[in-house]
């Protein structure tokens, strides 16, 4: 045998324990409290009442979901344009897209809050040309311009890395084939980028089907998602540990579940190229 | 093709618009004399004067900084060594080890700020033990979720590197605790460099694990800045925010300049 | 010559799989000894199991009459050459050769016990006294991934030979290099063992290169060691046809050993130098493409039709089919496809193998894979 694997593998032992204390127990505590009462003893009471939140959480769902389809329409023909570009400005337009995610997203978010409010710029603005107020702050759809101003990075940038690996010679070669732009599109840029699409989608879902801040601080009091119900649980005046408990497993298994169903979608894609 | 070129840059122009407009509304109201964020009334200083004034916002930077500087560097020593001993781990044990690793990175992060605040809650009250809401639990946190980013980042740069490099410090007469210090970590050095980095600038940023964490005595940027934002943001947020601005820009720009003449360098 | 190196019944299993199979092996002091064999042979495992970066499933290794089979390899007076170098990235040239020297403990003064590090001057006039010795002179602050093939090749060559190892193990150090670079460095190697007197322990899949450089070649195949010989035993006494084949290309057809000195193939009899084996055995007979004569039909000991001829350079290649048989021959006369042709032999041009033998071997072979 090889020596010194045993050896080797110790160094991990600091970390396994880490991962143990820090990551498996807490969400055993979260499983535990989602099937507990508060006084410890067994109860699916919790996990029944997630049913009466049913309306918040499937405007979660679809709030996030437009979003992610909105950051995918954006961010596909930008990421490709870039991946196009010379060197040396692919370098620039990937550094201005990484830029604003530098700033504290609270003030990003909070930044659109002015911008849209009926007394912000947008509204006096409209108001020279005699348009409006329009009611922008407070509605879904500032919700859901909120997640994808804060998201589309995450889209861009792994849509980006697939599409920088598509070498220039093998679109010559289909266009070399007869294939026409449409053809060499979707029969070479799109399953190569597919990887990325589906990094991309979950890189947006995940954080944007679990918000609370955007919902709260662009959606007001009326659009209350996932996120804000859990957090009232803990934090708020909600205050009840187990039933947000069972909210976020719900979130887990919802999350695992997209996860589950966007592999098995990128798999069959991909014996799809190898026949 | 003239015409092609004309529709991809007013695009990218198009985009980058709707990315840079609040930071640029952001930054130009940061010298506005009043404190309204839609009108104009004059230009001023005092908002970048008061910033330095600002005992709330200077001390919660203050523990921002210490938090991730503290966090990062024990995430990235703890997830290097990981790194190491994962990679050398049969298939079984490695897929396992990786897969729960995902974990944090996939849950969404109010789960993983819910669990640590079980977790906390339940030492506290279940195991008597004194920890406090508060500075330790945000570092416990912190380190927690950049530990898999280190991983991430180190773990390829170990599958690259020729493994007879390892066996070649042996041969020369190192014993492995040396092979490991003189040969292996130089050549990871890169990812463990990029994995402190992100570990550091992730836990600068983050709001929601640190806000289910915190206790109310101690607080960090972004936890300031939600309270705030429940109320009416100062205008000094907007200064210390285009100060940060300035300074990442000037950072990645010059990092990227360096890349840059690097790579004209290396390519000959 | 005295034996340095001893291997006693080695086995080695890699997860529960065995990829060498009790081996024996002896290596003199400063020979140079190659491993020869396709890939999967267990060359490379053996060549780890001297170096210390593989361990022994059972039998002994010892090393100047000592058992060192516990013995890690920064304790070994061993050094490597690596497949592709494994060069470190972050270390110039001169860096790479002095890694070993910074390491490295001597004792104050003869005999002393007190051990102390290198000096500095000292190290530095040895790392270029072996960089002159490899020809890479001025190369000292090169960066690793500015060298070509070659030249990384020879900073791995000073690297490993600056520690004066007792034994120098190279593990096809020149797979990487193209042809003629190959040759040039054959040549450069072999004046390098004659010149250091170091002990040479090369791993090769190329017969020619064995043949060349080699004291001894060691032929390997599925985990055992199927021959040890000069490369001249080697190339002229094949113990069978597996060898035969694996050395060069070579004619191997079924025959019968009528009786000592006489063998029936390709439908008649042939003298041959051959002897020993029982009445009327089935064998193989081996003959070299360069040893098969084309004469005109008449005068041949059996005849054929010329399938087709190659030029390759120093000779053609050609392929004539007879007596149901494919035949090569290497000849430096042309001769037009379609014409039939003659083909003569002599005596000792004929090789006769075992098949009883190289039938087991072949079969064991196959579980190996």
């Amino acid at each position: 045998m090889k020596r010194n694997h045993a050896e080797t593998v110790l160094t991990s032992v600091p970390y396994l324990i880490w991962m143990v204390v820090f990551t498996v127990i807490p969400l055993l505590l979260v499983t535990y409290f989602a099937f507990t009462d508060e006084t410890g003893a067994l109860t699916m009471a919790n996990l029944s009442a997630v049913r009466e939140y049913v309306a918040v959480i499937f405007r979660s769902i679809w709030l996030a979901f437009i979003a992610t389809v909105l950051c995918l329409l954006i961010a596909y023909p930008l990421a490709y344009i870039i991946s196009r570009a010379p060197q040396r400005r692919q370098r620039t337009y990937l550094l201005l897209v990484m830029l604003p995610m530098w700033i504290n997203f609270l003030l990003r978010t909070y930044a659109w809050m002015t911008l849209l409010e009926n007394t912000g710029i947008i509204n006096r603005l409209l108001g020279i040309f005699g348009i409006g107020p329009l009611a922008m702050i407070n509605t879904q759809g500032a919700v859901v311009l909120g997640m994808v101003y804060n998201y589309l990075p995450f889209m861009i940038l792994p849509l980006y890395s697939v599409m920088t690996k598509i070498e220039n010679g093998l679109i010559e070669a289909a266009q070399d084939l007869g294939a026409p732009r449409s053809t060499v599109f979707s029969s070479v840029v799109l399953p190569l980028s597919m990887p990325g699409v589906m990094t991309g989608i979950t890189m947006v879902f995940v954080p944007a089907v679990s918000t609370f801040i955007i919902s709260r601080m662009l959606g007001g009091g009326s659009n209350m998602m996932i996120g804000d119900l859990i957090e009232l649980q803990f934090l708020g005046n909600a205050y009840n540990p187990n039933l947000g408990a069972a909210i976020s497993l719900g979130l887990m298994i919802l999350i695992l579940f997209c996860m589950s169903m966007l592999n098995q979608l990128n798999e069959e894609d991909k014996e799809g190229m190898i026949i | 093709m003239k015409k092609r070129s004309w529709v991809n840059t007013g695009y990218i122009g198009l985009v980058m618009a709707f990315l840079y407009a609040p930071i640029v509304v952001m930054a130009v109201f940061s010298f506005n004399e009043s404190k309204s964020r839609a009108l104009w009334t004059g230009f001023t200083l005092d908002w970048y004067k008061k910033l330095f004034t600002n005992e709330v916002i200077l001390s919660s930077l203050g523990h921002t900084l210490l938090i991730a500087i503290i966090s990062a560097v024990i995430a990235t020593v703890i997830g290097t060594l990981a790194a190491i001993g994962i990679n050398a781990m049969g298939r079984w044990m490695k897929s396992l080890v990786l897969n729960t690793t995902y974990m944090p990175i996939i849950n969404p992060e109010i789960v993983t700020g819910v669990s640590l605040m079980l977790l906390f809650v339940f030492i506290r009250d279940r195991m008597g033990i004194p920890l406090e809401m508060g500075f330790l639990t945000l570092i416990l946190a912190h380190i927690t979720f950049s530990i898999p980013y280190v991983i991430l980042n180190v773990i390829p740069k170990l599958r690259q590197m020729d493994k007879n490099i390892y066996d070649a410090a042996l041969d020369l007469g190192c014993n492995p605790a040396m092979a490991f210090l003189k040969v292996v970590i130089p050549e990871i050095m890169p990812g463990v460099i990029s994995g402190f980095l992100m570990a550091f600038t992730f836990s600068l940023d983050d709001f929601i694990i640190s806000y289910f964490v915190s206790g109310p005595t101690f607080s960090t940027l972004p936890i300031t800045i939600y309270a705030m934002t429940r109320k009416k943001v100062s205008p000094e947020i907007n200064a210390l925010s285009t100060i940060v601005f300035l300074v990442v820009l000037g950072v990645l720009t010059l990092s990227n300049y360096v890349e840059a003449k690097r790579e004209a360098k290396t390519s000959y | 010559m005295e034996n340095l190196i001893v291997l006693r019944d080695i086995a080695v299993d890699f997860d529960g799989e065995r990829v060498l199979n009790s081996i024996n092996l002896e290596i003199r002091d400063k020979e140079f000894i190659t491993l020869l064999g396709p890939s999967g042979c267990g060359k490379t495992t053996t060549l780890r199991i001297i170096g210390g970066f593989v361990e022994a499933t059972a039998g002994d290794i010892f090393f100047d009459g000592v058992r060192i089979n516990d013995l890690p390899p920064y304790r070994r007076q061993v050094n490597t050459v690596f497949q592709r170098y494994a060069l470190f990235p972050h270390l110039n040239v001169f860096e790479n050769v002095e890694f070993g020297l910074k390491i490295k403990r001597v004792p104050e003064s003869e005999g002393s016990a007190n051990l102390i590090k290198i000096p500095e001057a000292e190290r530095r006039t040895m790392v270029k006294e072996m960089l002159e010795l490899v020809g890479l002179k001025g190369f000292e602050r090169r960066n690793i991934n500015q060298l070509s093939g070659g030249q990384q090749q020879r900073v791995a060559i000073a690297r490993a030979l600056v520690c004066h190892p007792r034994v120098l193990l190279l593990d096809e150090p020149l797979g990487a290099l193209d042809l003629k670079l190959r040759k040039e460095m054959q040549i450069e190697l072999k004046r390098i063992q004659q010149s250091t007197g170091i002990t040479f322990v090369y791993v090769t899949h190329d017969q020619e290169e064995a043949l060349t450089m080699s004291d001894r070649v060691v032929v390997m195949q599925g985990g055992n060691i199927l021959q040890i010989g000069t490369p001249q035993d080697i190339y002229n006494e094949p113990i069978n046809a597996f060898v035969a084949d694996f050395i060069g290309e070579s004619n191997i057809v079924e025959g019968v050993m009528r009786r000592d000195y006489y063998v029936e193939f390709a439908g008649r009899g042939f003298d041959c130098v051959d002897f020993g084996f029982d009445p009327d055995q089935r064998v193989d007979v081996v003959i070299r493409p360069e040893d098969i004569d084309i004469v005109p039909a008449e005068e041949g000991m059996w005849t054929g039709v010329v399938e087709s001829v190659v030029f390759k350079g120093v000779h053609y290649e050609i392929a004539v089919e007879g007596c149901g048989h494919h035949w090569i021959i290497h000849s430096t006369d042309y001769c037009e496809p379609g014409t039939f042709v003659g083909m003569k032999l002599t005596p000792d041009d004929i090789h006769i193998m075992d098949r009883e033998l190289a039938e087991e071997q072949e079969a064991e072979g196959a579980d190996e894979a």
